[in-house]
């Protein structure tokens, strides 16, 4: 080496102190599980430990981030460089408060249904790997949220996609082929459009950090190409979300895995592409988001009525839920399009419902379908009489899902509406109110025909629930009627994002501490 | 040298377009294949092209000397190949599956998950 050793300031590119122990908690939501994938893929010949890892994992994860939420939350954003290289040419991992509130409803959702699929697999479902591919999903997720690199969110959705492969074909019936080619083939288009526009952002700013894209998009003159940049990322990531009418992907796919597959897919994946417009359209590009306001508007209102139409048209309970989660989608979508901190509070707040409230009722169907044995509305009945627990657990996820009061959809529902009336957005308010009505008639309907009534002739609710099954649900009950009762914390912890997301100063200066020369 | 590259970017998109439009499974896999070398090539465009100078920097020297290639869309491109690579093989095993199970490549025939004739639902007890 001839290079003198004292002429090289390595201060100038990399950082040189050593990394606080404090600040691996920034890492730990996609190292925890990616250690825990890999140990249960070399254990994957001893079934009966499988769950016990990803258990264990998962709730190791949760209190990470339940710890990672709180000091956001005291101490602002906080930036780790992979590498040690200083930005914004290192990996940035930043975590906001949007992030780490996301991440940790992920980890809960991820525990839930690692928890319920203890009892719902058969060892062969566990030797072909659901628990390393859990894991490897619940990493990408928490990786899309935590990543302060839009190169590296590209990464982390390809984590996240090749897992939910893995796991949509998993028992390798053959409609879960059909449901997986559509599947497979719509979102690997979405994903590469979205590396298409990053190439074209890079061409155009020549970074790929997003504190340091939100400077230099600031930076541009209005129109040009970084218009079409945004479009393209709208129709990227609406197609992840599922938004209409680029969503018909998951009602063809959702309902054909294993309900725990259904569960975790309905929970946390479509909430990813909704992150990403989020962080894209509110931090990095917010005049393109004015600019495409009413486009995103649109958007939404479709996307809040035609799923809840479509909802009440179908006799099978599994595909009635898929096309909730799509007009759930459509409020978040609504926030996006206010534009203003109530609006991102309460899209914020609603992906927080979602997760929770859309895992929930996907995990209560499968209890469903374990005492009835099936979930067509024409054959499903007699729950009420079988087991009253079931019934109940399934009214609160019925409840929730359609935004109804005390549970968790009620709050994030109320704050968007208000948010849409003070912006002079009567009809988004009003999409938002409609969607919720005819999503109440179709659960409820659900409800009345699967849960209330007697079973048919010929086809009686002969099956049991288990033990842990109804433990999970009354467990994610319990959550989710916390959040209806005591709204303020979440309602809180989502303003404060919103607010990082209009004013990112804090964002800006966790990834950059000192101004650049 | 950009400019010829745009044009053939086009080409590379116009060709996949074409063939993900297609009803059979393979057509669209093909198209798919294609779609993920037109993103590599523009990625590799977009940060900008310069010929046979490599990234190196000399060993007496602080910075490079010259005007050198880009190396982060090398690296970009080489996770988008390793990436499209994997999704590519694994779409081709579950699209030969699914014609093994369904009897069909035609997109229009895969109706099992999504039967066409569907009895609408109960209207009453």
């Amino acid at each position: 080496m001839a290079v003198d050793a004292t002429a090289v300031d390595l201060a100038r590119a990399m950082v040189t102190a050593p990394t606080r122990l404090a600040d691996v908690l920034i890492v730990a939501p996609v190292v925890l599980p990616l250690i825990g994938g890999a140990l249960a893929l070399f254990l994957r010949n001893l079934p009966r430990l499988q769950p016990v890892i990803a258990i264990l994992v998962l709730a190791l994860l949760v209190a990470c981030e339940a710890a990672l939420l709180a000091r956001v939350l005291a101490e602002g954003p906080l930036t780790m460089m992979m590498g040690r290289w200083l930005p914004p040419f290192g990996i940035a991992f930043t975590v906001d408060a949007l992030g780490a509130v996301l991440a940790l409803t992920a980890g809960v959702a991820g525990l839930a249904v690692a928890l319920y699929s203890a009892t719902d697999l058969t060892a062969g479902d566990r030797r072909f790997g659901f628990y390393p591919l859990l894991l490897l999903l619940v990493a990408g997720v928490c990786g899309a949220f935590c990543t302060g690199d839009i190169f590296n969110l590209y990464v982390w959705f390809e984590v996240l996609l090749i897992a939910s492969f893995g796991l949509i074909v998993l028992g390798g019936d053959p409609r879960q082929l059909d449901g997986a080619v559509k599947y497979g083939i719509l979102n690997l288009i979405a994903t590469t459009l979205f590396l298409v526009t990053t190439g074209l952002l890079y061409g155009l700013v020549g970074t790929l950090n997003m504190a340091d894209i939100t400077e230099r998009v600031a930076a541009l003159p209005d129109g040009g190409p970084i218009t079409t940049i945004a479009v393209l990322y709208l129709l990227a990531f609406a197609m992840k979300a599922a938004a209409f009418p680029l969503g018909f992907w998951l009602p063809a796919s959702y309902h054909t895995p294993k309900i725990v597959v259904g569960a975790i897919f309905a929970g946390l994946l479509t909430k990813v592409g909704v992150y990403a417009l989020i962080r894209v359209f509110a931090m990095l590009m917010p005049g393109e988001r004015l600019l495409l306001a009413d486009v995103i508007g649109w958007v939404a209102a479709l996307t809040l009525l035609v799923p809840a139409l479509a909802a009440l048209a179908e006799s099978e309970i599994r595909r009635t839920l898929g096309w909730v989660v799509i007009a759930g989608i459509g409020n978040m979508l609504a926030g996006l399009a206010l534009g203003n901190e109530a609006g991102y509070a309460g899209a914020i707040a609603y992906a927080v419902h979602s997760m929770l409230a859309m895992t929930a009722i996907y995990l209560t169907l499968g209890l469903v379908e374990r005492i009835a044995g099936t979930s067509s509305l024409h054959e499903a009945g007699g729950i009420w009489r079988a087991s009253p627990l079931v019934a109940a657990l399934f009214l609160v996820m019925v409840l929730s899902a359609s935004g109804l009061p005390p549970f968790s959809g009620f709050w994030p529902k109320a704050m968007l509406v208000r948010a849409a009336l003070t912006a002079d957005a009567g009809w988004i308010a009003a999409a938002i109110l409609v969607s919720g009505f005819l999503v109440t008639l179709a659960l409820g309907r659900v409800f009345l025909f699967a849960i209330w009534r007697d079973a048919p002739a010929g086809r009686p609710a002969a099956g049991s629930a288990g033990r842990i099954g109804p433990a999970v649900g009354v467990g994610l009950a319990a959550i989710i009627a916390a959040l209806g009762v005591l709204p303020e914390p979440l309602v809180a912890v989502a303003t404060d994002g919103a607010r990082g997301l209009i004013d990112p100063a804090a964002y800006l200066s966790s990834v950059f501490p000192e101004a650049r020369p | 040298m950009e400019d010829v590259f745009a044009v053939l970017i086009g080409l590379f998109f116009t060709a996949a377009v074409y063939l993900m439009l297609s009803r059979q499974i393979v057509r669209i896999l093909l198209g798919i294949a294609i779609l993920g070398n037109a993103v590599n090539l523009l990625i590799f465009t977009a940060g900008r092209l310069v010929r046979e100078v490599p990234p190196v920097v000399p060993e007496e020297a602080m910075v490079p000397l010259v005007e050198t290639a880009n190396p982060l869309p090398q690296a970009l491109i080489l996770t988008a190949i390793v990436i499209s690579f994997s999704f590519f093989t694994f779409l081709l095993v579950l699209a030969y599956r699914a014609y093994q199970e369904l009897g069909t490549d035609e997109v229009d025939e895969m109706r099992l998950a999504e039967p066409a004739r569907e009895p609408p639902p109960p209207g009453g007890y």
